[in-house]
């Protein structure tokens, strides 16, 4: 990993993946949405309401496996001192949140026709609506510890952000067992390690939205660390110039 | 030992501390975070009539009956253990029906039947084409056979 501590070697493999995770990424994507939204068959009890599937669980994936992310780079920029942890975990937070919001969003919209209702607290949505709020959370601290430089040579973001980030990651099995410890509104997991219990006709689609989001989400990362990375060596810049 | 190793140690550490308290705290919360009462809840361990609470189960198939004013429904609910008759008077959502989930929110009456004040749905975690529909399904191997 320390291979990559070097920003140059970073970004000489960065840029050439941001194209190669986004174009095919965006494709797939949209090929699984319009599958999802015309090629399969409506489900026997929701009827079309269903197909708001195939947005719906890639963005509460990544809302979950973007705070993962943040959590292991948390880890790597506290014990390992990592340059580049710290970049990738403030590049992670706005889409790691923006995907969060999609998912509260669309099982809100989902709701309504099938439960009955917009909103309630139950242990999955209360769970998720936590995630958010630690998201806004981290972007704040991070935002705050970038502006009163703090962390020269973190790539702008504190160790207590960090911290922040590696505490907030008890939410994550909270949010994927809470259908399972509590009686809630929403069902259970349907894909589990025994199989799944969406039919395969309805399935397939979600694999390609899944896999096409997630490669998304990866190039919007690097896009973001490339950002990053490039505004720091700016204001590294300018401060030397400052001093004269 | 080197200062890496420290941190490494220390990281895990209070990683190890946080999800223990997580999980206290969970383990605590188990009762009091439930979404619903489960029929069987209700006889074990007795909600007093009038507390408002909602309920949570299956609605028994052939128990949904429709009151001659047309706008209250009488149904069962039921959790496999126990069984608890409810009533509503309103519009129930489109999922709503018989062998079918549902959460009542509302009250216990004197008598033991749960007067619900709103309905809301909830679906199992099988989604499939309408030409599956009636099979029965297992729920633990995720199997599906036609009903005969």
């Amino acid at each position: 990993m320390h291979r990559f501590a070097n920003p140059a070697r970073f970004l000489k493999i960065a840029r050439p993946l941001t194209g190669w995770l986004f174009w095919p990424g965006l494709a797939l994507l949209l090929i699984g949405a319009a599958c999802g939204l015309f090629v399969t068959p409506a489900d026997y009890l929701q009827g079309e309401t269903v197909r708001i599937l195939y947005i719906h669980v890639p963005a509460a994936w990544l809302g979950m496996g973007g705070w993962t992310g943040i959590a292991i780079a948390a880890l790597m920029q506290l014990v390992w001192r990592h340059p580049l942890a710290a970049v990738a975990g403030r590049a992670i937070a706005a889409p790691g949140a923006l995907f969060t919001a999609i998912c509260l969003m669309t099982g809100s919209i989902w709701g309504r026709p099938t439960w009955g209702t917009w909103w309630e607290w139950d242990g999955r949505m209360t769970s998720m609506l936590v995630l958010l709020f630690l998201y806004l959370g981290y972007i704040a601290l991070a935002n705050a510890s970038a502006r009163q430089g703090q962390t020269v040579g973190q790539g702008g973001v504190s160790n207590v952000t960090a911290i922040f980030g590696l505490v907030g990651a008890v939410n994550i099995p909270i949010i994927n067992r809470s259908v399972v410890w509590w009686n809630s509104l929403h069902q259970g997991p349907s894909i589990t390690l025994r199989g799944s219990s969406i039919d395969g006709s309805l399935l397939w689609p979600l694999g390609l939205t899944l896999l096409g989001f997630s490669l998304w989400f990866g190039a919007i990362v690097l896009i973001r660390m490339r950002a990053i990375l490039a505004q720091n060596k700016v204001e590294a810049r300018m401060q030397r110039l400052a001093r004269g | 030992m080197k200062a890496k190793h420290q941190r490494l140690i220390l990281a895990l550490a209070a990683l190890a501390a946080i999800i223990g308290a997580g999980l206290l705290a969970v383990s605590a919360l188990k009762d009091e975070a439930a979404y619903f009462y489960a029929p069987n809840d209700v006889k074990t361990k007795g909600v007093e009539p009038g507390k408002a609470i909602r309920l949570g189960g299956m609605v028994v198939k052939g128990s949904l009956k429709r009151a001659a004013n047309g706008v209250t429904i009488r149904f069962d609910v039921t959790d496999g253990k126990a069984t608890v008759p409810a009533t509503f008077s309103g519009i129930a959502p489109d999922l709503f029906k018989e062998g079918s989930g549902v959460v009542a929110e509302g009250a216990f009456d004197g008598k033991g039947t749960f007067v619900a004040t709103n309905l809301l749905a909830k679906h199992d975690e099988r989604y499939m084409p309408r030409e599956l529909e009636g099979m029965s399904y297992n729920e633990t191997t995720h199997e599906m056979k036609a009903e005969r």
